[in-house]
């Protein structure tokens, strides 16, 4: 196990620098010139070269990658272009916002996807069935902005429940939390119903219910817990896909998340913040595997053994 | 044929081929449709404080903030979500069938390397990175096609990695192998053909995600440059009258929900027909 685990995390590592290498290189192979964006249109040529030679912009790419990787060993992700301040200070100061955000948007859709799931399984080919189904399907197929500015037509401008953006109370939550758990509850309910119908097929729930258990039990008490495994591996997926998946959602709610912090930095060309958040998210991606993996043994013995 | 017809059995994937043939039209026949010039801005178009106007008869879906007509710009949108739809997932299948192939066939270091590579792209924030790149790059139709594709090749090319894993231990590879057939027939002839299936269902399913990941670009500023009619930057343009023209969020909002829907249940269904060991199981 301990062997496992050490090659596992060398993987994790190894594969962070990947990320940090190739998305090092596509930003620098951008287009778009930091300098010239700090320095404004009207600078002249002399003003950008200075800029660029400030902030290093100048050194040949692999200096400028060995200067970065030099203080990733260290923890420091660098200075933001045009704030000036360090960027793990700013991704920190914005994180909390985001795992609020997270936290309330998986709870929502891990709940309304496996409830809705189990009942499809419970009740197969029957209307209900056919309707999670169906819902599930429009689930996925929606996309997240319009569903954001439904909710957000409906619940924000014509009933006036709850505020249009900002953060801080728990009224604030709800609609981005909404838009997160309804759209990832179609995925949920869709796996939560084809690993049901899997357990609900084995041998053992069919003795369980010849020895007379009731229903509720035989599902509850037997057939459950081997149904979550795939939940809890893909919530562990969930979790990493999720910080580089709130761009939307918090830049129309106007949530002050890491999210937003990203599609500020796009604006403006910031690339360490970008380099930041790609690295945190990348970083909680591979995290959220390792959740996946490693939770799977400790709940079904089979896996530990094998 | 035989597919076809199953297809028509089935209440929701029969709805599916109803709407993407729907949507074909609406892009082949845009021209001959739409009712105005997607780029005219007309007069009376507007109201007189300057606001796009509603439904009417002159104007079937209503008007957008520069007085063109609505109902023209989401005929020729069709156009844009269609034409990125087939070249961005295309590029994405083939490149996903290329290194699918090559890493499952050679396997040895270089299979390897390939198949650690997409390990790499599975830990890279894909939506992130979709909208980094189309921010940085000049966007146009084809950067915003180019940038879907990087992101969406690599699940296809994992699956298709697995299956030929699969293939090539099968008795009729080693068979034509040990009758000295050569690397390019034993590819072509044996092993492409039985990935046909996944490439079909993937080259639909992914339409969708294609469709919503451009919406959503496109809808950031970032996507497909207004005056191109595009469904995500209709709804990009007219965001500042959400609260006094919601048409024109919401009719181009739910025809890209239809559009993504209809792709996936054709997908699904095309994946339970094709691949009948799959059936019924989600």
């Amino acid at each position: 196990m301990a062997m496992v685990l050490a090659r596992r995390l060398l993987q994790a590592l190894l594969i962070l620098l990947g990320v940090a290498v190739i998305t090092f290189v596509l930003l620098y192979a951008m287009p778009a010139d930091p300098a010239r964006m700090l320095a404004g249109r009207s600078a002249t040529t002399q003003t950008v070269a200075n800029i660029r030679h400030e902030l290093g912009l100048d050194q040949p790419l692999v200096m400028q990658f060995w200067h970065y990787l030099s203080g990733l060993v260290q923890g420091d992700l660098g200075r933001s272009y045009a704030q000036k301040t360090e960027v793990g200070t700013l991704i920190w100061a914005r994180l909390p916002a985001t795992l609020v955000l997270m936290a309330a948007g998986i709870f929502l859709e891990v709940l309304l996807g496996t409830l809705l799931g189990i009942t499809a399984a419970v009740k197969r080919g029957s209307v209900i069935d056919n309707l999670v189904m169906m819902t599930s399907f429009v689930g996925v197929s929606a996309p997240q902005f319009v569903v954001a500015l439904m909710l957000l037509y409906v619940f924000a401008i014509t009933l006036g429940w709850f505020p249009m953006s900002g953060y801080g109370t728990f009224a604030h939550v709800v609609l981005p939390a909404t838009t997160l758990g309804v759209l990832g509850a179609g995925w949920y309910a869709r796996m939560a119903r084809s690993a049901m119908i899997d357990v609900l097929n084995q041998d053992y729930v069919r003795t369980a219910r010849a020895k007379g258990l009731s229903s509720a039990r035989v599902l509850l008490r037997h057939a459950l817990p081997n149904a979550l495994l795939p939940i809890i591996a893909m919530i562990g997926i969930d979790i990493g896909q999720f910080m580089g998946g709130v761009v939307v959602v918090e830049a129309v709610f106007g949530w002050p998340g890491i999210g937003q912090l990203a599609w500020q930095a796009i604006q403006q060309v910031d690339i360490p913040i970008i380099m930041g958040v790609t690295l945190v998210s990348a970083f909680a991606i591979v995290v959220g595997n390792l959740i996946a993996d490693l939770t799977a043994p400790l709940i079904d013995p089979r896996i530990r053994a094998g | 044929m035989d597919v076809f017809h199953a297809m028509l059995k089935r209440p929701a994937a029969l709805f599916g081929l109803v709407v993407v043939t729907l949507v074909v039209v609406m892009a082949l026949a845009a021209p001959l449709l739409a009712p105005y010039s997607p780029d005219l801005q007309m007069f009376d178009g507007l109201t007189l404080e300057g606001a796009p106007l509603p439904p009417s008869a002159q104007f079937p879906l209503g008007t957008d903030t520069l007085g063109r007509d609505l109902f023209s710009r989401l005929l020729f949108g069709a156009r844009t979500s269609l034409i990125i739809g087939l070249v961005a997932n295309g590029v994405a299948v083939s490149i996903g069938l290329l290194v699918g192939i090559l890493a499952g066939y050679l396997r040895g270091w270089l299979g390897n390397l390939m198949m650690r590579f997409t390990d790499l792209m599975m830990a890279f924030p894909a939506l992130l990175l979709a909208i980094v790149l189309a921010a940085l790059l000049r966007p146009s139709l084809w950067i915003v096609a180019l940038v879907i594709a990087l992101v969406n090749w690599v699940q296809v090319a994992r699956i298709v990695y697995t299956e030929t894993r699969g293939l090539v231990e099968r008795d009729f590879i080693v068979a034509e192998r040990s009758l000295g057939a050569g690397h390019g027939r034993i590819l072509l002839h044996h092993i492409l053909p039985h990935l046909l299936p996944t490439a079909i269902v993937w080259g639909t399913l992914g339409i969708a995600t294609t469709v919503l990941l451009e919406a959503t670009l496109s809808f950031l500023g970032i996507g497909v440059q207004p005056p191109q009619p595009s469904w995500g930057n209709i709804i990009f343009e007219s965001q500042s009258y959400f609260q006094s023209a919601p048409w024109l969020v919401f009719i181009p909002g739910a025809i890209i929900l239809l559009t993504a829907l209809s792709f996936n249940l054709v997908g699904d269904a095309l994946r339970d027909i094709l691949d009948p060991t799959q059936r019924g199981r989600d």
